[in-house]
């Protein structure tokens, strides 16, 4: 099984061509990528009005929990029928399953990150006359910043294992190694195709990493240095 | 020939082919689970056995006979109806219906955890010899014989059969008067193919290949969309609302007539014969056993497939068990 894996990864066919490695992980990355900007667009803000109000937590939580506990496969087959968009626009659905699979994560992150705040740091801004705005923007979403992007990371690394599933709607991406291998018995390139998913998804969370670490404002740093 | 869905992976398993379109939404929104168990019949039911009527010994005739099926609709009625038919014959059933891929259920019938499992001979043949190159139920058969392993033993074959099938819709067909795989080749444009990707595989002789060698239909005249559920609600959807030209559909599959598609007629014996025939755990085959399975067999033809499949994805839903007990009445085997 391992000669026959380094065998596959050696294979210089592999890594050309529209069904080569470099096209397929970008295929992969292209549909993650779109996806989880769609949900950070909806999870941030949403996340930052319930961390910063202390309202509607049990309801959006508990929706959008909800909605990730049904499962991809069978939401994204109803999805594609019921939109009636057929397979033209297979990354619609596609999109969509995803998206409902990395709110979650990024919602808990960010509305965490602002309960987090220490309530006396709040009160002195608003002493010191910050607008709501002002409060949000310079001092609560900056601190709470290294767990939004925390929530990133676990929806992110969610996504790029579960964006295969692109595959058995006809579009490409590292699944279509898992679901054109499964169905000839091509174990091998199943195995490939999987170890690909799981290096990209490691590599990815590396890199979001070291922007968390970057994020994390100063103070943060060294309050926590000294704890 | 490489395999279909009865060597399903696991998503081509958890939504099995034919299911119709309405069906498979209400499956995908109230997720799997419950309602698997509640319109699958009885999937994960392990365990039920009818004392022989006849008053013989339970542990008679090699003791409990366990019958399986795969994970789709059509493999658990062929399980059914295998069990009830042994049941009749006054042996003692224990059923194990809804076993994942073939992999899986092959295994299970070497190590003796399940006696008797439906299979289609083509698929079958494939398995075990990825090299076959028989087309013809006949030449299917006897190829047959001679692949399979020590300890497993084929039965019967069925007339009844389910295998590939090429299906346009009727309004294409008029149009571009295409009514055979013949005819592709004739066709002006681009061919927009929808079906498993497996067809895509140069060992698959009833997919692209094929088409191209046996029909003349030349490659870069073919765009083939891979669609991974098994012939079902999405492929069929995909032809209905003209993504593509020309879709891959399990044969005994109610929405072919639904709607209406016209099936390609394969003149050259391009797609491998899969008749229905009971495999079987070699040391488990008594006379009785063969005897009763024969029957059913015998008397099994393709449209009593799709009559049977229709009921159970219908709007009857009826319960695999129920259909199968329904067909062996009519029958006059029990």
């Amino acid at each position: 099984m391992i000669a026959s894996l380094i065998a596959w990864f050696s294979d210089p066919d592999h890594w050309s061509g529209p069904g080569g490695v470099p096209a397929r992980a970008l295929e992969h990355l292209g549909y993650s990528a779109l996806a989880l900007v769609i949900a950070v667009l909806i999870a941030v803000p949403v996340g930052v009005w319930i961390g910063h109000t202390g309202r509607g937590r049990r309801v959006v939580v508990g929706l959008s929990s909800a909605l990730r506990a049904l499962p991809t496969l069978g939401l994204l087959t109803f999805l594609a029928i019921v939109l009636q968009i057929g397979l033209r626009q297979a990354v619609i659905p596609t999109t969509i399953v995803l998206v409902v699979l990395a709110v979650p994560p990024l919602l808990a992150g960010t509305y965490a990150g602002l309960q987090a705040v220490p309530r006396e740091v709040v009160h002195a801004a608003r002493a010191n006359g910050h607008s709501t705005g002002q409060l949000i923007g310079q001092v609560e979403l900056p601190l709470a910043l290294p767990m939004v992007v925390g929530g990133l990371r676990s929806a992110t690394l969610q996504v790029l294992a579960t964006t295969s599933v692109a595959a058995y709607l006809g579009l490409g991406g590292l699944g279509r190694y898992l679901f054109d291998a499964l169905a000839v018995q091509d174990y091998t390139t199943m195995l490939a195709g999987a170890l690909l998913i799981a290096v990209l998804a490691l590599a990815v969370d590396g890199l979001l990493l070291l922007l968390q670490r970057l994020l994390t404002p100063t103070g943060l740093r060294a309050a926590r240095a000294r704890v | 020939m490489a395999t279909h869905p009865f060597r399903p992976g696991p998503l081509s398993a958890r939504l099995p082919e034919a299911v119709t379109p309405r069906r498979r939404a209400v499956l995908g929104m109230l997720a799997a689970a419950p309602l698997l168990a509640a319109c699958g019949g009885d999937p994960l039911s392990s365990a039920s056995s009818t004392p022989a009527a006849d008053g013989a010994s339970p542990g008679g005739a090699g003791g409990v006979v366990r019958v399986g099926s795969a994970n789709f609709p059509e493999s658990e009625i062929l399980g059914e109806l295998y069990a009830q038919a042994l049941e009749a014959e006054g042996l003692q059933v224990e059923r194990k219906m809804q076993i994942g891929a073939r992999e899986v259920y092959i295994a299970a019938l070497q190590d003796g955890s399940v006696d008797v499992v439906p299979e289609y001979s083509g698929n079958l043949l494939g398995y075990f010899d990825k090299e076959a190159t028989a087309s013809s139920s006949e030449e299917v058969a006897a190829a047959l014989e001679g692949a399979l392993p020590e300890g497993l033993t084929a039965l019967t074959p069925a007339e009844a059969e389910n295998k590939d099938s090429y299906n346009v819709t009727a309004g294409f067909s008029k149009e571009h008067g295409i009514t055979s795989l013949a005819d592709l080749a004739g066709y002006a444009g681009t061919l927009r193919i929808g079906g498993l990707p497996e067809l895509a595989g140069r060992d698959y002789g009833a997919g692209l290949s094929g088409l191209t060698e046996i029909y003349g239909v030349p490659q870069e005249k073919m765009a083939f969309t891979p669609i991974s559920d098994g012939g079902g609600p999405l492929t069929v959807r995909a032809l209905t609302d003209g993504d593509v030209d020309v879709a891959n559909i399990f044969s005994t599959t109610p929405a072919i007539q639904e709607n209406g598609f016209v099936v390609l007629e394969d003149p050259k014996g391009m797609i491998t014969a899969q008749n229905v025939v009971p495999l079987v755990s070699s040391e488990k085959v008594t006379d009785r056993l063969r005897a009763a399975l024969d029957a059913v067999q015998k008397k099994l033809t393709t449209d009593d497939l799709l009559a049977m499949n229709a009921a159970t994805m219908g709007a009857e839903k009826k319960q695999a068990r129920q259909v199968a007990a329904d067909w062996l009445r009519q029958k006059g085997l029990v």
